[in-house]
């Protein structure tokens, strides 16, 4: 996770905090509302972008290290071969707030994105993909450790 | 007369006072003359760590096996793995490859390694074998005091004199990327592989990732596989731009390549350790052979892996200059449909010195000889390194830290290298040097809580015990001073660690504490070289009292055959 994205994540939930103060909004429309990146757990992030029912598939193919070189900046990659496939969405299961990204694949383009995220320590990761107006999901963990003392 | 029984008779002329000589060239003979098979030949060494002379290397007591590992080659030691290889004890090779009555055995065949008797035998095996290819496996450049002085230039030289054809590499990255860059320009007639080394901005590969050699007309693929976790296990600012790893899939991509430019054998020169070469044999198709380093095994029956696509020979060379591999393989056009492994002790004193590499050497350490050479203590009791938990070497450098940094905890970093001196042995600067010569050797002191020092000890336990290998990085146990503690291997990461104490008192998770180390991965450190700190100490107490190593207690171990 990057710098300014965290910022405009924090800037979106201040946003609906002032909304909700202000009396503009009720909770339940906040909660409906609410960015699913600000999301705390992997359950309601999950939930957020992708509803409740997701089939667990190995046509989706996470592409990252057993150990991360840099918990800073760990390479991931989400391959696709589902037909149909509209959306990707990557999820850090033990990151603060797990949603990395959300790709929308326009219809005719290959299911394949790539990114760097950020993690503190070992965790699932997860691919949530959309195709044809269905969830189905994929995980791999990634581990992080202190290094040192090899060989 | 068989061949074991010739090295019994050896053993047995030895302890006669019967003159040697006569026994020596016949039982040399027998080691030795390998009859020829097949019309592909590889000879195979790794991970020498910069060892140019001969020299005691103890094999563990201690390399425990989990999970599926278990009970099987590597995690196999002394008794057990002489019982599997069929190898009769009390034996020169069942001294090459066990721990068993070490010392008395070292005195009774003397050293082992050294290039210049290396090459005599590399010589005699490649007269046999028109052809044949000489693999290195990597951990080349260092290891010892003159490696480190040249950055590696020593080990380079050597090399091209001992006629290597292609290598791989680990430690050498700890030069840095532009030392590396620097010697690989210089390298020819060395080709240096590494197919899973990438940029890490666009993952534009670094190095040549195979070559095809034609062997007796037919065409062989050698793929490079470095180490995969060298920017985990070692300091990553050395090579900040570059990207490591196992990479499966891009490797399965680079076998069907050279399959579809016509190799006709394909061959993995691996330094991924001998336990991940077992399960990628298992996942990537096409390979026949790995010859396989890192995690320091003399494994003298290899270990054939079944896949989808055939088989896949997996084997592990030793360490320390102390083998010499060679594979023979049978291919006819329809692939390789036979194969001959042995792993060759190489006894210094079975082997005449080759006087060219002999006069290379001593080029080399002349500019440095008094400086190698000066005594620094006298030791009572064997020093070793290798084994999963502690040596008697790493509780010599642990009792220095602890000493002179007026420390309650000693860590010291599980490396599988150092070579291994006998009771009675004078420490020579450079046998102090076998045991610390890297790029990043900084003694640290910091206060760490109960609470941390318990998740170092959990994190580098499952570097070593998770059962997958693919999350293993081929070192030891941290060694650890001053505090015991217990270890259930079979555990869950963050389960194997308990019962820590300091005198006999459990720690407190709240509690900081004085914890001396070296070694540290990340940039910054300030404080003297662990050498300076120890040679200091050795200097003081002049004569070295047999140690014993702060082992922890093992839970849950009984029967484990990787286990003395």
């Amino acid at each position: 996770m990057n710098h300014s994205r965290r910022k405009a994540i924090q800037s979106g939930g201040g946003l609906i905090a002032m909304l909700l103060a202000a009396g503009v909004i009720s909770p339940g429309e906040a909660l409906a509302q609410s960015d699913p990146f600000t999301m705390k757990t992997l359950a309601e992030a999950m939930r957020a972008v992708g509803g409740p029912n997701q089939t667990v598939s190995d046509a989706i193919i996470i592409k990252a290290p057993a150990i991360a070189e840099n918990g800073a900046v760990v390479p991931v990659g989400v391959e696709s071969k589902l037909p149909g496939t509209e959306l990707i969405a990557l999820f850090v299961e033990k990151n603060p707030q797990p949603l990395v990204g959300s790709f929308g694949i326009p219809s005719g383009t290959v299911g394949n994105v790539s990114t760097r995220v950020k993690m503190g320590q070992t965790s699932d990761v997860y691919a949530l993909v959309k195709a044809d107006g269905r969830f189905y999901v994929a995980k791999k963990e990634i581990k992080i450790t202190l290094g040192g003392c090899g060989g | 007369m068989n061949r074991r029984e010739f090295l019994g008779t050896l053993a047995a002329a030895a302890a006669c006072g019967v003159p040697l000589d006569a026994a020596h060239a016949q039982v040399a003979q027998k080691l030795y003359d390998l009859p020829r098979f097949g019309n592909v030949s590889l000879l195979h060494f790794t991970d020498c760590h910069a060892q140019l002379l001969p020299i005691h290397f103890r094999e563990p007591s201690a390399n425990i096996g989990v999970g599926e590992s278990a009970g099987r080659f590597p995690h196999l030691v002394g008794e057990h793995l002489l019982k599997q290889a069929g190898i009769t004890p009390g034996t020169a090779e069942a001294h090459a490859f066990t721990y068993l009555d070490f010392a008395a055995a070292a005195r009774r065949y003397g050293k082992v390694g050294g290039f210049a008797h290396m090459t005599t035998l590399v010589k005699r095996l490649r007269a046999s074998r028109p052809g044949a290819l000489l693999l290195d496996g990597g951990d080349t450049w260092q290891g010892s005091a003159t490696a480190l002085w040249t950055k590696g230039q020593d080990m380079i030289d050597a090399c091209k004199q001992l006629g290597v054809d292609i290598m791989t590499a680990h430690w050498e990255f700890t030069y840095g990327d532009h030392r590396v860059q620097e010697a690989v320009k210089s390298l020819a007639p060395i080709e240096f592989l590494a197919h899973n080394v990438k940029t890490t901005d666009f993952g534009d590969p670094v190095f040549k990732p195979w070559v095809i050699r034609e062997m007796n007309g037919v065409p062989v693929a050698i793929i490079g596989q470095a180490f995969p976790y060298t920017p985990i296990a070692n300091p990553r600012y050395l090579v900040p731009e570059w990207t490591f790893g196992i990479q499966e899939s891009e490797l399965q991509d680079l076998v069907n390549e050279v399959r579809a430019k016509g190799a006709r054998a394909v061959v993995l020169l691996s330094h991924n350790g001998m336990d991940v070469d077992v399960k990628l044999a298992g996942r990537v198709r096409g390979i026949d052979a790995i010859l396989g380093g890192h995690t320091h095994d003399g494994v003298p029956v290899p270990v054939v892996v079944s896949n989808g696509g055939g088989k896949t020979v997996v084997t592990n060379a030793g360490s320390n200059g102390k083998f010499l591999a060679v594979l023979d393989l049978d291919v006819s056009s329809s692939g390789v449909s036979d194969f001959r492994y042995r792993l060759l002790p190489v006894f210094s004193n079975l082997l005449p010195a080759d006087a060219q590499m002999q006069n290379l050497i001593d080029r080399v350490r002349a500019p440095f000889a008094a400086k190698l050479r000066e005594p620094l203590a006298v030791t009572e009791g064997l020093l070793y390194r290798r084994g999963n938990f502690n040596g008697t070497f790493d509780q010599l450098i642990l009792d220095a830290l602890m000493s002179v940094k007026g420390a309650e905890i000693g860590f010291s970093p599980g490396f599988r290298w150092g070579t291994t001196l006998l009771p009675g042995q004078t420490i020579l600067r450079e046998h102090l040097m076998d045991q610390t010569a890297i790029t990043y050797p900084t003694v640290t002191v910091n206060e760490i809580s109960g609470a941390d020092i318990k998740i170092i000890l959990e994190d580098v336990c499952d570097n070593l015990f998770n059962p997958d290998p693919y999350l293993q990085q081929g070192g030891d146990m941290v060694r650890v001073g001053g505090l015991t503690y217990s270890c259930d291997p079979r555990a869950a990461m963050g389960k194997r660690i308990d019962d820590m104490r300091i005198g006999g008192q459990l720690i407190e998770a709240g509690k900081r504490y004085k914890v001396a180390g070296w070694a540290p991965v990340n940039p910054g450190a300030i404080g003297e070289p662990v050498w300076e700190v120890v040679e200091n100490y050795l200097k003081q107490i002049k004569t070295v009292k047999p140690r014993r190593p702060n082992l922890p207690r093992l839970i849950g171990m009984g029967g484990n055959q990787g286990l003395a």
